[in-house]
């Protein structure tokens, strides 16, 4: 990470400049969206999952990263300083002011579409934090340090799965192709920049992602070959939701996670 | 087995050890009677655990805060988690998990039928957390102490949890109550909905409960249904006093000889339609085990796929 253009003193939250504050405030936020979006997705299978442990472990996660979420959100409200809290956040957004990647608000689908998704966004989230954790930001490194050991839990636990599909039975080897073929496109999202975070990397102020990449394609290679699955040809990036283009997904989602907020405004649940 | 006398026959000494408040252990000799109930028992709890999860599942995605959000999320995964440590308790009694899921899927085995009731507003996950889960613990605390070991020692580690469910459910109610009159009528209303099928929880009346006597003799059970009933009657109207909620039944007075509350009659002709399997949910949460049974027998085929393959690899290198 290259050396930040500022001074201790300005990198104290309160200090950060005004501009950059409301940049940072939209990078945190869009960490925040991620973790609550893939929790949301990851809650939908409680009690219907494919046996009890495994029921066990996507609640699990799902708890993680509501709780990350949850500090990221309230971090950003500070950053933003205008009295809004992680509710107001999380539930009085709409869609198109979401900043999650399209990967984490696709559908559950069957057992292999989730464990793709969450082996893509895994990959991705334990290298991040491993970045985030060292940065110069001392909140998002804290919050790093704390999840860094839920992440590298979850990456566990989505590569072994994906192994035991890949390497399972030619069901599962079918079910697993086709979350593949499905959801690899949604993978370059993650890593490709939008300008904020762009202009933040180059202040050297949160990882820079070309740096993470070979980290996370060594872990795909291994795991893909341990689950004797050949390596998918990079398919077009599907980009937008960091921007707030969302595919259609994310609008029932939200309807229903923000349903009881929208339905009686400025209530105390 | 520590026999305490020997010269008695097997089913005597069984006996003995049950009235000098000893626990039976899994290879200890018990009578076929006795594992039958137990495994109907046990399995029936874990069965009520797993459908358990679905009403209130139903409304994990629409928790009004995040800080709600994760403690209901984790709430209902506390039920999965009592759920596994109670299949395991019955395994010990010689059943498998397989099969006890079979007998609840094919609808020989029961779950308790107050999951067979919708939750239709965010104030049924108060309801279901204060009357629900609190007349879960006054069944559940006294099998903390019940003759069999397994299932004893399953029950401390669920009651410690579900004391911490009934608290966080009267806190839901609480914060409804303290909040806007919207709140407080959503409050009111799930109450008037959940107040009679928690009385059913207790089960039949005592004169209609034909195997509460051998129950009792064999300590599974501590309590009798009614006595439990009043129990939970005379803990709850205060509480719902204290709220400023009113429970829907006109004849809930309290009785200064008895010192106790006189209450009303549950239909029990309800409850016998709900168990008999007419609820209004009976069909959808047995549909939905069933379906997410089915659904990941193909996810546990693979992991017994890949496992084997490791295993061979392993035996071949």
């Amino acid at each position: 990470m290259a050396t930040p253009d500022l001074s201790p003193a300005q990198l104290a939250a309160p200090a950060y400049p005004a501009e950059l504050r409301s940049q940072l405030f939209q990078y945190v936020l869009q960490l925040a969206d991620t973790s609550l979006i893939l929790a949301h997705r990851l809650s939908e299978w409680c009690g219907h999952g494919p046996v009890l442990e495994q029921d066990l472990a996507l609640s699990n996660i799902a708890l993680d990263l509501l709780g990350e979420a949850r500090s990221y959100y309230q971090y950003a409200a500070e950053l933003e300083g205008r009295g809004r809290t992680e509710d107001d956040l999380a539930y009085l957004r709409s869609a198109v002011e979401y900043r999650n990647p399209l990967l984490v608000e696709q559908p559950n689908g069957d057992f292999a579409y989730t464990v793709v998704r969450q082996f893509l966004f895994d990959n991705f989230h334990y290298q991040l934090l491993k970045g985030l954790q060292n940065g110069p930001d001392a909140r998002l490194a804290a919050i790093a340090e704390k999840s860094l050991k839920e992440a590298a839990y979850h990456l566990k636990w989505s590569s072994e799965w994906l192994i035991r599909l890949g390497d399972g039975t030619p069901e599962s080897r079918r079910r697993l192709d086709k979350a593949i073929a499905t959801l690899w496109r949604f993978a370059g999202e993650l890593t490709t920049p939008t300008p904020n975070e762009s202009q933040l990397q180059e202040l050297g102020l949160v990882p820079d992602y070309a740096a993470l990449l070979p980290a996370m394609q060594a872990h795909v290679a291994h795991v893909l070959a341990e689950a004797t699955v050949p390596l998918p040809t990079a398919p077009v990036a599907q980009l937008g939701g960091k921007t707030g283009r969302h595919s259609e997904h994310l609008g029932y989602l939200l309807a229903e996670l923000q349903y009881l907020q929208r339905t009686y405004p400025g209530l105390t649940w | 087995m520590e026999t305490l006398a020997p010269d008695l026959s097997p089913e005597a000494q069984f006996q003995a050890r049950i009235d000098a408040d000893l626990r039976i252990e899994p290879k200890d000799w018990m009578p076929e009677a006795y594992r039958k109930t137990l495994i109907r028992q046990i399995s029936q709890h874990a069965h009520s655990e797993l459908v358990g999860m679905l009403p209130e599942g139903n409304w994990i995605t629409r928790a009004p805060s995040l800080k709600r959000k994760a403690i209901l999320l984790a709430k209902v995964q506390d039920e999965a988690g009592h759920g596994l440590y109670l299949y395991s308790a019955a395994e010990t009694l010689g059943t498998s998990r397989d099969q006890m899921l079979a007998d609840l899927h094919s609808g020989k085995a029961k779950y308790s039928s107050i999951f067979n009731y919708p939750t239709l507003s965010w104030a049924d996950m108060g309801c279901v957390g204060w009357l629900v889960d609190g007349a879960a613990i006054l069944n559940q605390v006294p099998l903390c102490r019940t003759s069999y070991g397994p299932y004893a020692r399953a029950m401390v580690r669920v009651c410690k949890e579900e004391s911490f469910h009934q608290r966080q459910g009267f806190e839901i109610m609480q914060t409804l109550c303290e909040g806007a009159p919207v709140q407080k009528e959503m409050a009111q209303e799930a109450l008037n909905r959940w107040w009679w099928p928690t009385l059913m929880m207790f089960g039949p009346k005592d004169a209609d409960s034909p195997n509460t006597e051998q129950s009792m003799k064999w300590r599974i059970k501590r309590f009798t249904n009614d006595e439990l009933r009043q129990k939970f009657v005379d803990m709850m109207v205060p509480q719902a006093e204290f709220l400023g909620l009113k429970v829907p039944d006109e004849k809930v007075r309290w009785n200064e000889e008895r010192q106790a509350y006189d209450f009303g009659e549950v239909d029990w002709e309800e409850f016998w339609n709900v168990v008999k399997g007419n609820g209004l949910c009976n069909h959808e949460r047995l549909q939905a085990r069933v379906q997410a049974h089915e659904e990941g027998a193909w996810v546990r085929e693979a992991a017994l796929a890949h496992a084997a393959k490791r295993k061979e690899r392993a035996a071949v290198a």
